[in-house]
């Protein structure tokens, strides 16, 4: 039973997602995520040179040539190869801090939502604390206090936004508890967690999905800061926020060197943003 | 407050036909363009409607009845649009007018109210503007001619104290209140035609029967014809003179009310009127009877007559020419069946009340449940610290009981704590005094989650709302396995044939088991809810209001299925409503509440006959009678029940009463009078003088 009913809920996620394709937006978004992501799997296979390899030939005229299509960075590196890999610190960072923060996110909210008093109480004042600073400068806390790497700025964002999800999560479930099924449940003598887990999360899933993908967009966000403030990942490595780092104060010579970085943010951002916008659209529709 | 000896007529002045008529729909048809294509909601529709006339017009939810008052409005909104046919407002064609000139129309010749007060009116705006907007827009009048004449206004739809009224927003008056705020602002500019769409069906039936008479009333005064929208055929018999049943987006019979309700020729009005309970019959008289199937969808209208397919007198050939002609069965009676003439005539339903004599008391099996003395209070915390406050006292001192295989209805209007009652049976909320046995164990302070697998198997409960009555995300198998599983304990193979079992015992095909919930209508969710209420084989079913979201032909099918499944498995029905027709219908035992209190309690005839509770007696007489012979005293009960912070001291009644008898009332609690049989009332007057008040209906 447990089985068929799994396999209904993916097919039922396939037409889902099939039916992004009356979205035109959400198509254009969907395709520049999917760009990057098979940018990010195959890095080995696509980029032109080693990354952190320098081409001392290159330094003569960094500008983009036949040799670099994106030309070369102040040490000979090869842009269009560093931005390749790039993409793999932001496509692994990004999804695992943006799932464990779903997962701690929605246990607080759900626990806040279903039994109210003490525990919502709780739980909110220390979410207040939190989202009381500004993000930015709790990044800089935690990356300064622990040190540049892929696992603190993982932490970092789990730390920032998994209060954030809470609060919608909380939100939805002090809603969906009201419903009957919900008193329905309990006459049968489920569990709270059953209720909770089995009950209220599914129907919750529609805006979630939709958040889930904008906070994608925030996080290479906050990946592309933090690497321009330095507390990206530790050198050689590429890092598109570090590059724009590295080149910003020769903006006006070799425009490129941040050009190229900055505008694989900008368009894996905004296709988290248009993917977001498509499914608001089908969730509206059903 | 009147105790009016007037009984129901419907003799009023038939309107001139020769007269040029208000509003002429000639071969209208309107679609609604979407996403799938071109929906043909209304394919083609006439009708006329004379000075002063009110039409009612009648059918399902999904008939198209909204799309033809919004037509008439020329408010179809972006996708909705008149393909065909003219709209002949005053002999002009409304389609063909500019937005300026409709403008001019709108407001001030045809007026519109709505089903929902508080979305018409703006809730940051006092009442007293709002109305002076009319005729300030409309007659370019002075401020001070349009307060003159908005005070005027509210005096007609007899608001207390229309100069404070002036200064209140929406939101400080009640459901009721809104509604004549609403009704005095369409009013204003006395327009020629009121378009009313489902005008009283959020009010209770005491408020509702009071704007029923006030429409009626006003009607007369000011000449206005009326298109008067419901699914409820009980306030079209108490506002029309004549009624249209639409069915699919046709108008399928259209006449005058008593010749369409003493001789229906149309199945489907038949069907209509032998699928509602009436306050003259109950489960053993007669059953209900649902009209099978569904509504067809408007993608697939089928060829020639809509109603084809659901009619029990079809003959597929004849039926199925297109297109149908329609049949006058008198110069002003109209049907849309080629069978029209030849069918056999309607049987109408027998007795009236008098038929169901009040026999010797049987004796009774025993209780199942027993509430002794219940109070649920809630505490409302005022201040920061919530340290202040007072005390919501929902529900007050309840003695009742439900015995085995038998019904125990309990009504009463919104507020008057029948839910509450409902959450302390189940376990949700816990009782403040008093107990509550089931099977003999106290179950009104345990909660829900340390019941013991007994007392959960042994009550059970069907809600309301059919969509929130099942977890969108779970198929039907699931939830019915999961129950059976929970509730009895079986391995998931037994609960896959035990699940296929119940669904049959509801009426259902084995393999809606697959399906989701979105997938169902709302009487199919019902009877999954039904299904999965027995799932544990309970002894109690505790059904908070179970029909009253679904159309009248489900309803039928879901009381039938109810009193079928209590008659095979001997359960005892708890049945919450506030709708006295089915509760006639259904209950062995009455109790009437109001307040938290209950006010009267004792078998169904007892209370359904005199001697009544003066608030029973009320509610009886404002019943829709969807029967334009029947004949029902009036009573129009002033105000609204006062809100449970602001509980009277004495009677909780004695604020509305109309057989108030003195200061007795409002300082000293009634006693309850207890007769040899076991009717109870709590009121003052003396049982002998209550025994003396004639009957409310009379058939």
């Amino acid at each position: 039973m447990a089985m068929s009913d799994t396999a209904g809920s993916i097919s039922r996620t396939w037409a889902r997602v099939r039916l992004l394709r009356e979205s035109p937006v959400g198509i254009i978004g969907a395709l520049l995520v999917a760009f990057w992501v098979l940018v990010a799997i195959f890095a080995p296979v696509i980029s032109p040179y080693d990354p952190n390899s320098n081409d001392m030939d290159a330094l003569i005229d960094p500008g983009p040539t036949a040799a670099h299509w994106f030309g070369a960075d102040m040490q000979g590196r090869d842009i269009l190869s560093r931005v390749i890999w790039g993409s793999r610190t932001v496509l692994t960072v990004a999804p695992v801090a943006v799932a464990v923060a779903y997962a701690i996110g929605s246990l607080l909210g759900l626990l806040a939502g279903y039994y109210r008093g003490w525990v919502d109480n709780l739980i909110n004042r220390v979410s207040d604390i939190i989202l009381s600073f500004p993000a930015i400068v709790l990044y800089i806390i935690v990356i300064m206090r622990f040190g540049p790497s892929a696992l603190n700025i993982i932490l970092a964002v789990i730390f920032i936004a998994s209060p954030q999800i809470m609060r919608i999560v909380r939100g939805m479930t002090l809603e969906l508890r009201e419903r009957e099924y919900i008193a329905a449940a309990k006459m049968r003598g489920e569990s709270a967690l059953y209720i909770m887990f089995v009950e209220i999360l599914p129907n919750a899933r529609g805006p979630l999905i939709v958040d889930a993908c904008l906070r994608m967009g925030y996080t290479t966000i906050a990946i592309g800061v933090l690497g321009f403030l330095g507390l990206g990942l530790p050198p050689p490595d590429p890092d598109w926020g570090g590059m724009v780092k590295d080149s910003y104060a020769l903006m006006s010579i070799y425009p490129h060197m941040s050009l190229f970085p900055a505008a694989a943010i900008t368009s894996l951002v905004v296709g988290f943003s248009l993917l977001a916008d498509g499914m608001r659209e089908i969730s509206m529709r059903d | 407050m009147q105790v009016a000896a007037a009984t129901q007529t419907n003799t009023r002045p038939v309107a001139d036909a020769a007269k040029a008529p208000v509003l002429e729909l000639r071969n209208v048809s309107i679609s609604y363009f979407v996403r799938a294509g071109e929906m043909k909601v209304v394919p083609n529709i006439s009708f006329k409607l004379g000075q002063g006339e009110a039409l009612g017009l009648v059918g399902e939810s999904g008939c198209g009845k909204s799309t033809v008052a919004f037509a008439v409005m020329q408010y179809l909104g972006t996708v909705g649009r008149i393909t065909n046919g003219q709209v002949l407002f005053e002999g002009k064609d409304l389609a063909k007018m500019s937005a300026a000139e409709l403008r001019a129309i709108r407001g001030r010749k045809i007026a519109m109210v709505y089903q929902d007060p508080m979305s018409s009116l703006n809730p940051v705006i006092p009442i007293g503007k709002q109305l002076m907007e009319v005729p300030i827009i409309h007659f370019g009048q002075s401020e001070a001619e349009a307060r003159t004449r908005a005070l005027q206004m509210l005096r007609e739809v007899n608001l207390p104290d229309p100069e404070t009224m002036m200064d209140r927003y929406p939101h400080q008056l009640s459901g009721g209140q809104q509604q004549r705020v609403v009704i005095a602002m369409a009013l204003m500019a006395e327009p020629s035609l009121l378009v009313m769409d489902e005008p009283t069906t959020g009010l209770d039936v005491t408020v509702e029967a009071a704007v029923l008479d006030l429409v009626a009333r006003l009607r007369e005064k000011h000449n206005t014809a009326i298109i008067f929208i419901s699914h409820n055929l009980g306030t079209v018999v108490r506002i029309c003179d004549r009624i249209g049943v639409m069915y699919a987006g046709e108008l399928v019979e259209e006449g005058p009310i008593t010749e369409v309700f003493r001789n229906p020729r149309h199945p489907y009005t038949r069907g209509l009127l032998s699928c509602i309970p009436t306050l003259s019959a109950d489960k053993n008289s007669r059953p209900l009877t649902a009209i099978p199937g569904q509504v067809p969808s408007i993608l697939n209208r089928p060829k020639g007559c809509v109603f084809a397919p659901r009619c029990r007198f079809v003959q597929p050939e004849r039926c199925s020419q297109d297109p149908l002609p329609t049949l006058n069965i008198s110069e002003r009676h109209r049907v849309k069946c080629v069978r029209a003439e030849e069918l056999p005539a309607h049987e109408k339903l027998p007795e009236g009340l008098e038929a169901v004599a009040i026999g010797p008391v049987p004796v009774d099996a025993e209780a199942v449940l027993q509430i002794a003395h219940l109070r649920k209070t809630y505490h409302q915390a005022t201040g920061m610290f919530g340290g202040a406050g007072y005390d919501v006292h929902a529900v007050n001192n309840i003695d009742l009981a439900a015995n085995r295989g038998q019904t125990l209805a309990i009504v009463g209007e919104s507020g008057c704590g029948k839910s509450t009652l409902a959450k302390v049976l189940t376990g949700i909320e816990l009782g403040t005094e008093g107990m509550v046995t089931l099977g003999g164990k106290e179950i009104s302070q345990v909660p829900v989650e340390d019941r013991t697998a007994i007392i959960k198997r042994a009550i059970q409960m069907v809600f309301q709302n059919p969509d929130s009555t099942l977890n969108p995300s779970h198929s039907i198998g699931y939830v019915m396995q999961r129950a059976i599983r929970k509730l009895r304990g079986l391995s998931s193979g037994e609960a896959r044939g035990e699940a296929s079992n119940l669904l049959k015992t509801v009426n259902l095909p084995v393999e809606f088991a697959t399906r989701m919930p979105r997938q169902l209508s709302g009487g199919q969710k019902q009877r999954v809810a039904i299904a999965r209420a027995l799932a544990g084989e309970p002894d109690l079913i505790l059904a908070d209001e179970p029909v009253s979201a679904l159309d009248v032909s489900v309803q039928a099918a879901i009381i039938n299925l109810l009193v079928d499944i209590q008659a095979k498995r001997g359960a005892t029905l708890v049945f919450i409503s506030h709708d006295l027709s089915v509760v006639r219908y259904l209950a062995d035992y009455v109790a009437v509440m109001y307040l938290g209190e209950v006010m009267e309690y004792g078998r169904t005839e007892e209370v359904f006959a005199p001697p009544y509770h003066p608030y029973t007696e009320a509610l009886l007489s404002a019943v829709p009678i969807a029967d334009p012979d029947v004949h029902q005293r009036r009573i129009i009960l002033e105000g609204a029940m006062p809100s449970p912070q602001n509980r009277p001291q004495g009677c909780p009644f004695a604020t509305r009463c109309p057989r108030k008898v003195g200061a007795i009332c409002d300082t000293t609690p009634p006693p309850m009078q207890t007769t040899a049989a076991g009717h109870r009332i709590a009121c003052h007057i003396p049982m002998d003088d209550l025994k003396k008040v004639d009957k409310v209906v009379v058939a």
